[in-house]
């Protein structure tokens, strides 16, 4: 047990050295040095971790004011046109949600100070379900969620 | 891997920006039908829109927008003749980085 645990230590440490040989050899991506991909929030499970993860809370009001843009029925999963609105003078953030796939975070769009709260982009959808965006504004997390129908999933193959 | 196409066009003090990248964003999730073999994550991680050298919107992407993505937003200022930067990062090292002026 003992050693066991040297052993990971050790690999550990060995690990680390791996890490700067990988990225010089260019095995890891200059894009996950360069800025702060939110990986743990990206590969998490449900909607709760990964909203924790990336914008530090997962406590969403439900707001009007939040518009999204998507077709009612999908017929091809992995096309999914989505439009994100927000009818706030100052967003941060606006995430995307596909809240039926394996790894509900889609997307999210970093504002700037010159920013309208608008987005559109296409994203895929395993099956029906809610898209869920989500836009982080000065007094907390506003939300709206909009069902569709996916007829094709679009994730697996 | 092509060009990025980017159109902007301003109107009213607000300039609409609408992007096309080509890009494969494979999740990592799906199989090759034939061999079985899953297939590699391939996706654009991140995107970055610049307006005169100034951000005007990052995008932080999983596996799950759509092949060849489609990305719009829009932001307060901008003159016809300025110029829009769009630069894409996908997680293999890869990135493209196309210019439009607004219209």
């Amino acid at each position: 047990m003992i050693d066991n645990k040297r052993r990971i230590l050790l690999k550990g440490s060995l690990g680390a050295g791996a890490v700067g040989v990988a990225v010089g050899a260019g095995l890891l991506t200059p894009g996950t040095v360069l800025a702060a991909w939110p990986k743990t929030a990206f590969m998490a499970e449900d909607q709760s971790t990964a909203l924790k993860d990336l914008l530090g809370s997962d406590s969403i009001e439900d707001s009007d004011k939040v518009k999204i843009k998507a077709p009612d029925i999908a017929e091809n999963g992995a096309v999914v046109p989505v439009t994100v609105e927000g009818e706030v003078s100052s967003a941060k953030t606006i995430s995307i949600f596909a809240a039926g796939n394996s790894t509900p975070l889609i997307a999210s769009f970093e504002m700037s100070e010159s920013s309208v709260p608008f987005v559109s982009t296409r994203i895929k959808m395993a099956k029906t379900a809610d898209v869920v965006a989500v836009v982080q504004t000065p007094d907390g997390l506003l939300g709206a969620a909009k069902p569709v129908k996916v007829t094709i999933g679009g994730c697996g193959g | 891997m092509s060009d990025i196409k980017i159109r902007a066009k301003s109107s009213n003090g607000v300039t609409t920006v609408k992007s096309l990248m080509s890009h494969v964003m494979e999740t990592g999730l799906r199989k090759d039908k034939e061999t079985g073999e899953p297939i590699p994550a391939h996706f654009i991680q991140e995107v970055t829109a610049k307006w005169k050298d100034q951000v005007v919107m990052t995008a932080l992407w999983s596996g799950g927008v759509s092949k060849n993505p489609y990305l719009s937003f829009k932001f307060n200022g901008g003159e016809p003749g300025d110029a829009i930067e769009i630069t894409w990062f996908d997680n293999q090292g890869n990135s493209e980085t196309g210019t439009a002026e607004i219209s």
